[in-house]
């Protein structure tokens, strides 16, 4: 059940002069957290902004007996919200109601998992690596940015285990272009037959590149999308997303049904933005 | 001091004024697992047409300084599909529940009144004639008179139920479209639907929501709201009034109370903040002690104009 908790900011890192992480103090939000869940944050009092806005639940911190205490927020800064959130300080509160929406499905071994991000969008592959990991499945990231200064954090996901695969726009770390580059050479190297399975979350253009590339690979997708959120609950009906089925295209709310996808049935087209 | 929160609109009665407003609540069972929803005094639902309708696609919403701009497009299961899945279950909830309801004709008005007479648990009956957002129904009946009365007078011949015509604000004198109303036969009127808006990117020279229009709601419409209440309380001093535009407080409802407004509803803070219904019924309680009045209906229109 979600909780709506006035959380304290632990720390505020500020990775670049555009990304930083926010470590909160929720201990009921956080326990109840699954991989690719979301919460509804308001960061600033009053009318303006008026509404929260949808992230994805980064790191879940825990204390030394494994019960969770809290959890981060990836973040960059682009809009009043962000930009807030960008200057928090140790002691601030920010509003927060989650868990929100339903979780990925796990993969399970022997299937492999590949993760692929872009940009903020590696947000919910943290808690993800971390389930993963603790099933034993063979995990990859993919993750992609415009220049080496926007890819952090590829160490922590090489703790976990998990194989680290980065490309870049302009070819500063890893390869050179955007995140389908090594993707297509790593499809090029397994057994079409072999059990796999795909999450992407990064921006629309790129979510729905990794959609086509592996639906050419005969692999489907589960995208992380992020519709404009009114509510975060199924009140506003503003998230939709248009899904395609034998009966034709439907909107269907993000919050609830979503955030996750299966990309091959989203109708790309009509997604907006 | 113990302080009575009921109150009674046009038949309809109401455990305390606090009204969630239709189409910023869903069906209301959206909010089972964070709301008591008997602890409201109603549930306006998501307003239906006859058949189920896809509505626009995305981006249908987009905030604006102290609010936001919306054009949903009406999406929803219809009329039938509410009564059998939805409306039970309401039911079962203790909720009070007003179905909103809009068509494109007056026939279809009045197909889903019928509808809605035969279905145990609807607490009252909320005309849409005021969404402006879609191409056919709503505002398109709600912006004149005549079709205001042609609305109000074909649903009141076929319901028993409390009737409550949503207004428009996008008229020049909403109070005449009260009285309209009432002349139909509605037992109240709800005020103000959304004011018809745009937004634009300026950097793609595109409008922000796909059906380049939407209705403003949010704090920013308050006021003008608050006056809107005012006229019709003045225009038809018996006539109850449903209020809204912006209310995010127990502070804010009073003025709509206090203009004449007997309910209230609560649309967009709802967002902000799906707890506020507990916020709202506390305020409203420490007001009425700290100005020892015992219940809410005897502040109804107590504004006071008198030059100090």
């Amino acid at each position: 059940m979600p909780v709506d908790v006035d959380a304290v900011v632990l720390s505020n890192t500020q990775l670049s002069h555009d990304y930083n992480s926010v470590t909160l103090a929720a201990p009921q939000l956080a326990d109840q957290a699954e991989p690719g869940q979301f919460v509804m944050v308001k960061a600033t009092a009053g009318d303006h902004p008026l509404l929260r806005r949808p992230f994805s639940v980064f790191e879940i911190q825990r204390d030394g007996d494994g019960r969770a205490t809290g959890f981060s927020l990836l973040n960059t800064r682009v809009g009043v919200t962000t930009r807030a959130i960008y200057g928090l300080r140790r002691g601030d509160r920010v509003r927060c109601l989650g868990p929100l929406g339903r979780p990925f499905s796990l993969a399970t071994p022997p299937a492999q998992a590949w993760m692929v991000a872009g940009g903020v969008g590696l947000a919910p592959f943290a808690t993800l690596a971390t389930s993963l990991r603790a099933r034993q499945v063979d995990t990859t990231l993919f993750y992609g940015g415009r220049s080496a200064a926007d890819l952090f954090y590829a160490d922590m996901f090489g703790a976990l285990g998990v194989h680290v695969r980065l490309s870049t726009d302009d070819g500063s770390r890893g390869d050179h272009g955007n995140v389908t580059v090594p993707l297509r050479a790593a499809f090029a190297s397994i057994d079409r037959g072999s059990p796999l399975r795909l999450y992407a979350c990064g921006p629309t253009p790129m979510m729905r590149a990794v959609t086509d590339l592996a639906a050419s690979e005969g692999r489907n997708t589960d995208v992380s999308l992020e519709q404009i959120m009114g509510c975060g609950l199924g009140g506003c009906y503003s998230c939709v997303v248009p899904l395609r089925s034998a009966a034709g295209t439907h909107f269907v709310r993000s919050c609830l049904a979503g955030p996750i996808f299966d990309g091959s049935a989203v109708d790309w087209e009509r997604l907006g933005r | 001091m113990s302080v009575d929160l009921s109150v009674d609109v046009g038949g309809l009665r109401l455990a305390n004024p606090f009204i969630a407003a239709s189409g910023c609540f869903g069906y209301g069972l959206e909010y089972d697992e964070v709301v008591d929803l008997s602890t409201l005094g109603g549930v306006a639902v998501k307003g239906l047409f006859l058949e189920p309708r896809e509505g626009h696609p995305p981006v249908r919403i987009v905030e604006t300084p102290s609010g936001m701009l919306n054009a949903i497009g009406l999406q929803g299961i219809g009329a039938r599909r509410f009564v059998a899945d939805k409306l039970p279950v309401l039911r079962d909830r203790g909720a009070v529940v007003i179905v909103n309801i809009c068509g494109s004709t007056v026939d279809e008005y009045a197909e889903i009144a019928r509808i809605l007479e035969d279905a145990d648990g609807v607490g009252a009956i909320e005309l849409n004639i005021s969404c402006p957002n879609i191409s056919k129904g709503g505002m398109m009946f709600g912006s004149s008179l005549q079709g205001t009365h042609d609305v109000v007078s074909a649903v009141r011949r076929v319901t028993t139920r409390p009737l409550i015509p949503k207004l428009t604000p996008n008229v020049a004198d909403v109070a005449s479209f009260a009285l309209a109303a009432r002349d139909a036969g509605a037992d109240a009127v709800s005020l103000v639907n959304t004011f018809l808006a745009m937004a634009i990117d300026v950097e793609t020279r595109r409008p922000k929501l796909s059906n380049i229009v939407g209705g403003l709601s949010g704090p920013a419409i308050r006021p003008i709201a608050v006056r809107m209440v005012h006229e019709c309380r003045q225009a038809a001093p018996d006539l109850p009034i449903i209020g809204m535009g912006g209310i995010m407080t127990a502070e804010d409802a009073l003025e709509f109370i206090i203009a004449g407004a007997t309910a209230v509803q609560v649309g967009t803070a709802n967002f902000v903040d799906p707890f506020v219904w507990d916020k709202l019924r506390d305020g409203l309680v420490a007001y009425l002690r700290r100005h020892a009045i015992s219940s809410v209906a005897a502040l109804v229109g107590t504004l006071d104009t008198t030059r100090g």
